[in-house]
């Protein structure tokens, strides 16, 4: 079963923004706004993300993020509400940032504290530390054809293609270095059309993983 | 004299007139560093609050303020609704079933609500929040606790006006105040002030 959000904001409009962006780049995963009071005020509203909370529950678990403020508090409150606390939690991230790695890390299949340190480590596109993989490296320059380069679709789809996979992958283009589990660190590589990236993997799957990026690559990500 | 459920819910009723007859105030304390929903805000919730006991009267002083606290989260949003909420659920807790208080139970269920105003507010004394009226308010009830409820809630009174009024020197560290940074400086806390209001009217109703 795979992991629910909630997006607790202040405002309706805001946590429905950032539902559609995070559900764009994960499209089977449950995404649920909780923005503003009942009225379309201003606010964050007990009930609505208790609502909220148990609409995004498949089975998986729920990881919950907020904008501001008492936001924070609601969400607190709701989750010791829960029969079982246990199953949902509260992350402090950023919020965009924050919501759209939560929801490619659940697409990927990640658990409930899979998607929360996914979502706690979104702070700007900062590139993760390697992981420590055992096994040989694999190294194999690939040129983008597709029309946006490594924007947020094709960069999630890289990751998505990726979760799962013993493997630490990263992604170089010219001296800058992104963590390949990482849609916003792909991102903030900017790369384009035409541009050259090199993909290096170490791990058991280490393989797998650079056979599945070249192939995406050369599908133009299905663009 | 002990104090039963009926007299807890008498207590809530005096509280929920104090916010009534301060919500001008309390919006008014609340418009230069917040956004000016705090009284409206408080006297939705216990307006709500007295309806639900108008309804009935849960059997013990624990079941009165969880209904109190349930009603208050979903009623009053913002901030205060978590933090009072919290606040009543804590004290609720601290009572478990028992149908009648003495002086140490509601020392007790004060000191429990403080706990849970800090667990979920994350602010200490000193911040410029309701914690700065609670937190002497709990330590002068404890002082008095030999002395019967009465005085217990008269001297948690005494010390949250004391401790209300000790914001307005202070910089604000949380809420929304907190965005003013020195500008906060100079306003006495809405709710601090409200929390103050709210023990008054308790001290005053057990008199």
């Amino acid at each position: 079963m795979r992991v629910g959000l909630v997006l607790v904001s202040h405002s309706g409009k805001l946590a429905e923004g950032v539902a559609e962006l995070a559900a764009q780049m994960a499209p089977d995963v449950t995404v649920v706004p909780a923005g503003g009071l009942p009225d379309g005020g201003i606010g964050t509203d007990y009930d609505s993300v208790l609502a909220a909370v148990e609409r995004a529950e498949a089975g998986g678990g729920v990881v919950l993020l907020y904008d501001l403020g008492s936001a924070e508090m609601t969400a607190d409150l709701v989750v010791e509400s829960l029969a079982d606390p246990g199953t949902a939690v509260v992350v402090d991230a950023p919020l965009v940032e924050g919501a759209v790695a939560a929801a490619v890390a659940a697409q990927g299949g990640a658990d409930r504290a899979g998607v929360a340190s996914a979502a706690s480590s979104a702070r700007g596109g900062e590139s993760a530390t390697p992981g420590e993989h055992a096994g040989s490296a694999e190294t194999t320059e690939l040129t983008l054809g597709n029309d946006v380069g490594l924007h947020a679709r094709p960069a999630a789809l890289l990751v998505r293609g990726i979760a799962g996979l013993e493997a630490d992958v990263r992604i170089r283009l010219g001296d800058q270095e992104a963590d390949g589990h990482s849609v916003l660190a792909l991102m903030s590589l900017s790369a384009r059309k035409g541009d050259r990236i090199e993909v290096s993997a170490t791990g058991t799957q280490a393989a797998e993983a650079i056979g599945r990026i070249k192939s995406l690559v050369e599908r133009n990500f299905d663009e | 004299m002990g104090c039963g459920a009926t007299e807890v819910a008498d207590l809530l009723r005096a509280g929920a007139a104090t916010i009534t007859e301060h919500r001008v105030e309390l919006i008014d304390l609340d418009r230069p560093i917040g956004d000016s929903d705090h009284g409206e805000n408080l006297n939705r919730g216990f307006t709500a609050v007295v309806s639900t006991l108008d309804t009935a009267v849960p059997e013990t002083p624990g079941g009165v303020l969880k209904i109190a606290a349930t009603t208050l989260i979903s009623k009053v949003g913002g901030a205060a609704g978590p933090l009072y909420g919290t606040a009543f659920l804590r004290a609720a807790t601290a009572l478990g079933d028992r149908a009648e208080l003495e002086a140490d139970a509601v020392f007790t269920a004060l000191r429990a609500g403080l706990e849970g105003v800090v667990a979920r507010g994350k602010a200490v004394v000193g911040d410029a929040t309701m914690v700065d009226a609670l937190s002497p308010a709990v330590d002068a009830a404890e002082a008095a606790v030999g002395d019967g409820i009465p005085a217990v809630l008269a001297a948690a009174a005494d010390a949250a006006e004391k401790g209300a009024d000790s914001t307005v020197p202070l910089v604000a560290r949380k809420g929304r105040a907190s965005y003013l940074g020195e500008r906060s400086v100079g306003h006495l806390d809405p709710g601090a002030r409200s929390t103050a209001l709210l023990l008054r009217a308790f001290a005053e109703a057990v008199r």
